[in-house]
């Protein structure tokens, strides 16, 4: 089983569900009995969820959604060096 | 529909997504609009050259990244240099997560989610060196693997994580700051460990 140091060590490989299999069992092991671990797991597993939803809210034009259509034409593929 | 009307169906559910990540590299609304619709035509007319059922929203924000790194002249694989100071580990979550949570008012859940806004997110992020900037964006918030990220910024999966690791400590730092500017941390609550 992991300790503390080490489990730490693999908090951001863990949320980027970047670790293999055997280790990420190790370090599930780790946090089922350490609340001190669990808690910085948690934390910077909310941390990860409100970026990814705050970082998305950006407005989107709807004149830029008409033009970005207009993207995908024959006259766009006129030009194409080839065609 | 043809294939093509499919493929631009397809493409145009990912377009609020590709902006709002052009948003955040370029920094300005009317370059993040260019940037978008510069992917979108690259991507129309390199239509034969895309494997269908390949992941299409990798594709996209694969053009996206290059062209982004081209056009602003980002280049990706010079060494890291020291941009970014020094942050110890778990800076945010010794600071933030270890606090009594009652004195927000919010349960522990939420505190996280609730602590900053929008902006305050989003500037952290933009506030990033672009070497930075671009790993912790196409992982933090589009949600890529470091081997999807690798091959759009070509460099090594090892860079990829040494500059997710750094990046995220510097944004977690930025955030701390802000939150101390909003009078949300005491820090002599920090120093006495209450």
């Amino acid at each position: 089983m992991a300790d503390c140091r080490e489990t730490l060590a693999e908090l951001e490989t863990y949320l980027d569900k970047e670790l293999g299999a055997e280790r990420t069992e190790e370090i599930l092991a780790h946090l089922k009995g350490c609340t001190d671990c669990q808690g910085a797991f948690e934390f910077h597993f909310e941390l990860r969820v409100a970026v990814r939803r705050q970082a998305l809210t950006d407005e989107v034009d709807e004149g830029f959604l008409e033009r970005l259509k207009g993207c995908f034409g024959e006259e766009i593929l006129g030009d194409t060096p080839g065609r | 529909m043809g294939v093509r009307e499919e493929f631009s169906t397809d493409a145009m559910q990912f377009a609020p997504q590709l902006y709002s990540t052009a948003l955040r590299m370029t920094r300005n609304r009317a370059d993040a609009e260019d940037l978008v619709q510069e992917t979108f035509i690259k991507a129309w007319r390199a239509f034969d050259s895309y494997q269908q059922g390949t992941n299409l929203r990798a594709w996209l924000f694969r053009i996206m990244t290059n062209t982004f790194i081209n056009k602003y002249n980002a280049r990706q694989r010079r060494p890291d240099e020291t941009e970014l100071d020094e942050v110890e580990e778990l800076f945010l979550y010794r600071r933030i997560g270890a606090f009594d949570q009652s004195q927000f008012g919010v349960s522990a859940e939420d505190q996280t989610l609730q602590m900053f806004t929008d902006d305050e997110i989003k500037n952290a992020l933009e506030d990033l060196p672009e070497q930075y900037r671009l790993p912790v964006l196409l992982s933090d918030v589009d949600g890529f693997s470091y081997k999807e990220i690798a091959e759009m910024l070509e460099i090594p999966i090892g860079t990829v994580m040494s500059r997710l690791h750094r990046g995220r400590k510097s944004m977690q730092k930025a955030l701390y700051q802000y939150a101390k500017d909003r009078g949300l941390i005491d820090e002599s609550l920090l120093e006495t460990g209450n």
